[in-house]
């Protein structure tokens, strides 16, 4: 029978790491003792985006948003509201529900009010396994159009009006980069799907291969028609199994329908797609690194010129787009370059989407158009900084990104703009960081990365990234001198200027930005040997304050025995033995630990 | 796939699936009274009537679900047919009468007065 309810338990790898795999079976037990079973439409959907207040349920028709919920509130759920319309107040999400119980539209909730979903647009409402699902949502549409309305030169022309720039870092103009594949001959070309993604934080690409797969297979058809190629691939990182799990799902369903494999649509175009995995190198996000994994090789830059769009994969003409790229495509096509074109602003078109986290309430994943400030993102969508603390700084673009200070707040988001600020768009990650955090720590935490992913083929970046580290650890240390600063800013930026790929490139990108933004904070290490943000642990010592209810959960805790102290009376730390690992600071439940 | 009218009839066919998502149905609802008192007066039948006759006639953008206990225990089963925000609530509704409402409060816009709670047949 035809379902009259539809629950959808958001399946996206945040609510799956708190448990939501288990919320299906639960639904499954309690539906079928209340006879109920056949009435309800289960679906395990992508990442609904609120990540921080995850597991959810939500129920339509009605639309309850129900969050953070444990297998023991699924009886609860299924009694009272699947079966008798009383809907269960106690676990709707508190924006979600107004003082006189009614419930909110999505797009009341304060964390959705801004955001404008056209990448993620099925994310969080389809299942992502069901192609119909997909299709009844517009799927395949614009590939339709394209390959029976449109000339090849014209599906080009479109996405060159549509004003679309890479979303993975680059921001190059896609219709652009496509009209090079287009117009070098030759007997075979290919379009690769960059799924990759590296920078630690960073979840937009993984949500989307989880939450609507669809979208990016039709990206890529609509691209390997455009250019000339029969060819995809994906190139999905290995630490995404759901992500190629699902992949594997939608390439051979979409096989099933015909919209893969030969003379499709009947309008004589073939076009296959490959999975290929990557092995955990975040190199390999570069793109004639990824060409090289693919060939069978080490993941290894090359020089470019020449480009992969005159010389790519196998030295044919290759097309590299990222994840988030293609999944506006279908979206550009089927409403028109004239509608896309509107959202925005003048160089930077269309929407981002970003993974917030870090010092922030409302962590996960948000879609807003280019244009939006990032005041609005942090305080109105993010929902400000938790525990009352004052924002520091906004770290945009991973290890390849810098920090912008609280004084740049109303930055409007766009690739030109960030850039100027110092930092850049990268691929979507946004770290907001809070006044207890130590700049020079940041730094190192991105070139420890760098310098383990560091390829080894050139000099400045092999050599350069981990001499880098070397500099920060001392200054760190508390053993730093004012000299050692001019000496990290002067290899920065020789490794900037002279590495061969994006990688050493970039590397030096955040000790660039946070030097110029920050350059107080490295000073006080070197010239007072103190630590403002309190976090290095040469430069601090943990005190107890007054405080203190003398409780003892610090000194039972603590891994080396430092703290003494009698119940009930103020306790301390011996900070001779000390080893700053923090447990003490974290486990006090009055906040009586101090970093000094 | 051979052509996009193809796609077409999937799509329609599959409009089921997803239409009741994402807040953007501007749905007629049909409220069915799931208190004690109404399961027990049979309302559960009549809520799964009401579904597979909106199957039938293809009416994919009306949704049925169950509400709490309206107070009119003495009426139960109570039917209500929510249309732009204006209730009509229906008492003592059995499944012969599903029909008519359907087709001519539902699919006609006006509402079976001899039904609606209150009146005299």
């Amino acid at each position: 029978m035809v379902e009259r309810a539809h629950v959808l338990i958001c399946s996206g790898s945040n609510c799956v790491s708190r448990g939501a795999n288990s919320l299906r079976d639960e639904f499954e037990t309690h539906l079928t003792k209340l006879g109920i079973r056949e009435e309800i439409k289960l679906v395990n959907t992508g990442c609904v985006g609120l990540c921080e207040q995850g597991p959810f349920v939500i129920v339509y028709p009605e639309g309850v948003f129900y969050a953070q919920i444990k297998n023991k509130d699924i009886e609860t759920i299924c009694n009272e509201h699947l079966y008798k319309g009383r809907i269960v107040e106690k676990l709707v999400f508190d924006e979600a529900i107004t003082e006189e119980k009614e419930i909110k539209q999505f797009t009341e909730i304060g964390f959705y009010k801004k955001q404008t979903k056209i990448a993620l647009r099925n994310c969080g409402l389809i299942n992502p396994d069901d192609i119909e699902e997909y299709i009844a949502r517009d799927g395949y549409r614009a590939l339709g159009k394209a390959l029976l309305e449109m000339s090849r030169d014209e599906v080009v022309e479109e996405m060159i009006a549509s004003g679309l720039r890479g979303r993975g870092g680059g921001g190059f103009p896609t219709g652009v980069k496509w009209r090079f594949a287009m117009a070098n001959e030759s007997d075979q070309k290919f379009i690769i799907c960059n799924a990759d993604e590296g920078d630690p934080g960073a979840f937009m690409d993984r949500a989307l291969l989880e939450g609507d797969p669809h979208s990016v297979l039709e990206g890529l058809m609509i691209g390997g028609y455009a250019i000339g190629a029969n060819k995809g691939y994906i190139y999905v990182r290995i630490e995404y199994p759901n992500a190629i799990e699902k992949l594997k799902v939608a390439i051979a369903q979409a096989k099933e329908y015909g919209l893969l494999g030969k003379n499709i649509f009947g309008s004589g175009f073939d076009f296959d797609i490959e999975i290929r995995l990557g092995a955990g190198a975040f190199v390999c996000g570069e793109e004639t690194a990824l060409i090289a994994s693919i060939e069978g090789g080490r993941g290894m830059s090359r020089n470019k010129p020449p480009f992969p769009a005159a010389k790519g994969l196998w030295g044919k003409p290759t097309i590299i787009n990222n994840v988030e790229t293609l999944a506006n495509i279908p979206a550009v096509i089927f409403s028109g370059a004239e509608t896309f074109n509107k959202i925005g602003t003048e160089k930077s078109k269309g929407t981002k989407v970003f993974s917030l986290g870090g010092n922030i309430v409302n962590a996960g994943l948000v879609e807003v158009p280019m244009g939006t400030t990032l005041r609005e993102v942090i305080y109105e969508i993010g929902g400000g900084i938790p525990n009352g603390k004052e924002l520091k700084a906004v770290q945009t673009g991973g290890p390849s990104g810098g920090a912008i200070p609280t004084s740049l707040l109303d930055l409007q988001i766009e690739y030109e703009t960030l850039i100027e600020a110092g930092s850049m768009m990268g691929s979507g990650g946004m770290v907001v960081i809070d006044e207890d955090n130590c700049m020079v720590d940041i730094c190192r935490f991105y070139l420890d990365f760098t310098v383990e992913e560091s390829c080894g083929k050139c000099t400045p970046c092999r050599e350069g990234t981990k001499k880098m580290l070397e500099l920060l650890d001392i200054i760190s240390s508390g053993e730093g001198t004012l000299e050692d600063l001019d000496r990290l800013e002067n290899l920065a930026k020789m490794v900037k200027n002279s590495s061969l790929c994006g990688l050493g490139q970039a590397a030096p990108n955040p000790i660039l930005s946070m030097l110029d933004k920050f350059r107080p904070e490295f000073e006080a290490h070197v010239v007072d040997k103190r630590c403002p943000g309190g976090v290095c642990k040469s430069l601090i010592h943990l005190e107890i304050t007054d405080k203190c209810i003398g409780c003892t959960k610090c000194a039972k805790q603590c891994p080396v025995d430092c703290i003494s102290g009698s119940i009930k009376q103020l306790h301390s730390i011996d900070t001779s033995a000390c080893i700053k690992c923090g447990v003490c600071k974290n486990i006090c439940p009055v906040d009586a630990i101090i970093s000094v | 796939m051979k052509s996009l009218d193809d796609l077409k009839k999937i799509r329609e066919a599959a409009q089921h699936k997803v239409i009741m998502r994402g807040g953007t149905l501007d749905s007629i609802k049909i409220l069915v009274g799931m208190g004690t008192c109404g399961i027990n007066a049979g309302a559960r039948p009549i809520m799964t009537k009401f579904v597979e006759e909106l199957a039938k006639r293809n009416l994919i953008t009306v949704t049925v679900a169950p509400i709490d206990c309206t107070g009119n225990c003495d009426n139960t089963p109570i039917v209500k047919v929510v249309i732009d925000k204006k209730e009509t609530t229906y008492g003592n509704v059995t499944e012969k009468m599903i029909a008519k409402i359907i087709k001519e409060h539902v699919e006609g816009g006006k509402p079976v007065q001899d039904y609606v709670l209150g009146n005299k047949k």
